[in-house]
């Protein structure tokens, strides 16, 4: 028994769970530094649509991304009801614009199945695969190209 | 912080800071010598610095460092000991070396090219001869043609000689040295043995260990210290060369060094001393020489040496007086900074929120909260102030390019410098070293001329270059000036005609052609020299001023010289800007670039083409651009007059009117980087975040009025985007 649980725990992580509309996404949890509520952010010049602007993160500057939006899914104004998951991608600190956080999941790679051909070419640049969850879809994201590197990224 | 992981390079890297440091004392106090302005104890420090130097890169194994230092510190300590003269040079050879060995330093830490083995050797060789061959002659040539050593034997009171004496070495036959190590000693991992060694170096040493307070083997306690030793030292060296191999142990053990006059000094020296290498004893018998030839009336005489001793060994003490400073990781201090911001902010969130809530000024909370602010401006100005660093550090790299300089072309130079300790943020401490080499250069290449043009001139073969730090007005500023021959503004139009950087039948003030020489792709050296050309100009030290926030402007008076004068912030963390808003938004406009503002009436607002519109500004049609359009924050434009227009100066001189709708005020704010978790937006130089804790947008001014420009010369892509 013993020598089962660390290969067990070894392929395990631990994910968050969150929602934007009716869709259910997750990201690695260690990339996610803290969850705070929506404030009204500084929108940005000439900024792609989906960057909401920034806000003050304690003292520091930090870029907020309606993750719908950069999904390519339909997108509403934030309200205070709305989320800010702070994350941790490449180096820098990105908060990300979701609907609400659902759950805390664990996941072992083996569950997590391949992208189906039917999503569009935006949704697979971020989804790397989905799984199920008591019957739920919940699509696994990749967050490292989520920020543009350059306006010609961007474009 | 890959260095902390191995404590080691961590050890060094305390070393090269170290070093750094030595190194300037190292160059300071060898100027303070040429300069003559030196007593003994600028030749202790100096020798201490390269003292040091050596110790620590031994511990590195650092060899090539460690071989030229010892060269190096060989010929000081027979300064230090009053043996050689510290003629002009000596002086220049030992500049020369303390140039090498910081080359020595860099190369060890990996920072530089290896050193020029060529010059490190001849040095080697130059200041080998200097410590033995040619120079004790020249020693002796010195002493016996002063008319003091003459007049000296004839004099009938021995006090006299005894001062004169003084600066002669403190010679004595030999020395008993006790030797009672504490326990602290060897805990500090210090060995007994190796001392000894580094005792019997200067000469054969009979060692007699006293080992009767050693107890029992039951009643030994194994950290403790019990023995002592006395140690007979024949040799002819004065009191501070036997302590100096005491040096690192001197407060850990009782230490006594008595001289042992016995015999006279002038037999036992060639007696004691037959294994010790011939040009050392030479120098040695050299040094003593004139003492004993002028010595009959010397029976008296004798007993001086005691007392000179006592003052060559208590001249080190002034040096233990180290400055109470600490080492702290640059981090830390960026870190505290941070969060003393970030308590700003709150602290001005709370009042805002406070003076909301309606509470009367005179409540406790109010009054409390002013005391909070007034402590929160204090932390802030503190933490400030550790970041301040005196330009020394810039300042002091200065003199050896001055001379590195002056030999390459020839001239003669002599720097002067002032307000040194002058404070700046470190930031700008580091990003103002580029701009003054670059100045400095030029003054000396372009700006001075030849001894013999100098002389032909009137004035004296040695040019002066200086450089000066003062703070004025919130800002500092530092001078470059040179007493040459000022800016020949016949050339400089001349060559800005020939570049088409200005038309021939311009009409310019000498203020302007002087500063033609800041444009871009303007060089007045006629070849391009190894010095100040390599195709960077005085457009790139403007530029880098620029980017610091600074600003740079020059005087010149035709055969008198040029002065540079460069205005600095004391900090790059914060900036003085305009708190404006342009459709709902709040932003920044640096108050460097404001000219003045004003509310357009609607007679002066002109419309070139139909769209572009300018307006009339002191005579001249400037180009009014609105913000709030051009940032892509409405899509309409604002009517001009019921707006605000900033007008604004680029970098470059140009003009522009910056459409707002309102002025908010005046404020200071605290810089934050887009980058660090964006990227670059065009438009935008920084943000920061105002009292009610929200971010704004610092704007970019050159990008901007360079945007509405680009944007007017091509209509259609205003239309596409």
């Amino acid at each position: 028994m013993s020598d089962i649980v660390p290969t067990a725990a070894a392929a395990a992580r631990e994910l968050i769970a969150f929602r934007i509309g009716r869709q259910e996404f997750c990201v690695d949890i260690m990339s996610v530094r803290e969850i705070r509520g929506w404030t009204p952010a500084t929108p940005l010049p000439r900024a792609p649509g989906y960057m909401k602007g920034v806000i003050n993160l304690r003292g520091a500057v930090l870029p907020i991304v309606d993750l719908g939006a950069r999904l390519g899914l339909s997108t509403s104004e934030p309200t205070a009801r709305h989320v800010i998951m702070v994350a941790h991608i490449g180096g820098r600190t990105v908060g990300l614009l979701v609907d609400a956080v659902s759950d805390i999941i664990q996941l072992t790679e083996d569950a997590v199945q391949p992208t189906p051909d039917v999503a569009s070419d935006q949704v697979r640049t971020f989804v790397k695969g989905i799984f199920a969850v008591d019957g739920r879809m919940i699509s696994l994201l990749e967050l490292e190209w989520i920020v543009p590197e350059s306006e010609a990224e961007a474009a | 912080m890959t260095d902390a992981a191995d404590p080691f390079e961590a050890i060094k890297v305390t070393f090269f800071q170290e070093c750094d440091e030595l190194l300037g004392d190292l160059e300071t106090g060898l100027l303070a010598i040429e300069a003559g302005s030196a007593d003994d104890e600028t030749i202790n420090a100096v020798f201490r610095a390269v003292h040091s130097v050596k110790g620590g890169a031994g511990a590195f194994g650092l060899e090539d460092l460690v071989r030229f230092a010892h060269v190096f510190e060989t010929l000081l300590d027979e300064l230090r000991a009053g043996r050689k003269p510290c003629d002009p040079p000596t002086v220049k050879a030992l500049l020369r070396a303390s140039d090498v060995l910081a080359d020595h330093v860099s190369a060890a830490r990996g920072q530089a090219a290896p050193v020029d083995e060529a010059r490190s050797a001849a040095l080697v060789a130059e200041l080998e001869a200097l410590t033995h061959g040619g120079a004790a002659p020249a020693a002796i040539a010195d002493v016996l043609a002063l008319p003091e050593a003459d007049e000296f034997g004839f004099r009938p009171v021995a006090f006299d000689f005894s001062t004169l004496a003084a600066p002669e070495p403190a010679a004595a036959s030999g020395w008993r040295v006790t030797f009672r190590p504490h326990a602290r000693m060897y805990a500090k991992a210090n060995e007994t043995a190796l001392l000894l060694r580094e005792l019997s170096r200067l000469g054969p040493v009979e060692v007699a260990l006293d080992a009767s307070a050693l107890p029992d083997l039951a009643e030994l306690v194994a950290e403790e210290a019990y023995l002592t030793w006395t140690l007979d030292l024949a040799a002819v060296v004065d009191e501070a060369s036997v302590r100096e191999a005491f040096d690192f142990v001197e407060a850990d053990c009782d230490l006594t060094v008595e001289a042992l006059s016995d015999a006279p000094a002038a037999t036992d020296a060639p007696d004691s001393a037959p294994d010790l290498d011939i040009a050392a004893l030479l120098a040695r018998a050299t040094a003593e020489a004139p003492v004993i030839e002028s010595a009959p009336p010397v029976v008296e005489v004798a007993p001086v040496v005691p007392v000179a001793a006592p003052t060559a060994a208590a001249t080190p003490a002034p040096a233990a007086q180290a400055a109470v400073t600490i080492r702290v990781d640059l981090d830390r201090v960026d870190r505290l900074i941070n969060v003393v911001g970030e308590l700003v902010i709150q602290q001005a969130m709370l009042a805002q929120r406070v003076i909301e809530s309606g509470l009367a000024r005179s409540s406790g909370i109010s009054v409390g909260l002013e005391d909070l602010e007034l402590l929160t401006r204090e932390i802030q100005d503190s933490v400030m102030a550790i970041r301040a660093q005196p330009v020394k550090s810039v300042f002091q790299r200065m003199p050896r390019l001055v001379r590195e300089v002056g030999e390459m072309t020839g001239k003669r130079v002599r720097l002067l410098t002032e307000g040194e300790a002058t404070e700046v943020d470190k930031t700008v401490v580091e990003r103002l070293a580029e701009p003054i080499t670059h100045m400095i250069r030029n003054a000396i290449d372009h700006g001075l001329e030849m001894p013999e043009d100098r002389l032909a001139a009137g004035k004296s073969g040695e040019g002066t270059v200086r450089l000066a730090a003062l703070h004025r007005s919130g800002r500092i500023v530092i001078e470059i000036s040179d007493d040459g021959r000022g800016i020949n503004r016949e050339r400089v139009r001349g060559i800005a005609v020939s570049r088409g950087l200005i038309v021939e039948d311009a009409v310019l003030t000498d203020d302007e052609i002087d500063n033609l020489i800041f444009l871009p792709g303007f060089s007045t050296a006629d070849a391009i020299s190894d010095i100040s050309g390599r195709g960077v100009g005085m457009d790139v030290v403007r530029k880098s001023i620029q980017a610091l926030g600074g600003r740079i402007s020059i005087a010149s008076v035709p055969g008198k010289g040029s002065t540079f004068t460069l205005s600095l912030p004391l900090t790059l963390a914060v900036l003085d800007g305009m708190v404006v808003s342009a459709a709902d938004q709040t932003l920044v406009a640096p108050l460097t670039a404001i000219v003045e503002s004003l509310t357009p009436r609607p007679g002066d607002v002109h419309y070139v083409g139909g769209h572009d519109a300018v307006i009339l500004f002191r005579e001249q049609f400037t180009p009014l651009i609105d913000v709030g359009m051009v940032m892509g924050f409405r899509d309409a434009a604002l009517t001009p007059s019921d707006g605000v227009a900033v007008i604004v100066e680029t970098e470059s001189g140009a003009r522009a009117a910056l459409l707002f709708d309102a002025i908010q005020g005046q404020r200071q704010v605290v810089i934050k980087s887009l980058e660090t978790n964006y990227r670059q937006v065009e438009g935008v130089a920084a943000a920061t975040i105002l009292g009610d804790g929200r971010v704004a947008l610092i704007l970019d001014v050159d990008a901007i009025v360079a945007n509405a420009r680009r944007r007017s010369a091509r209509p259609e892509l205003k239309l596409a985007s």
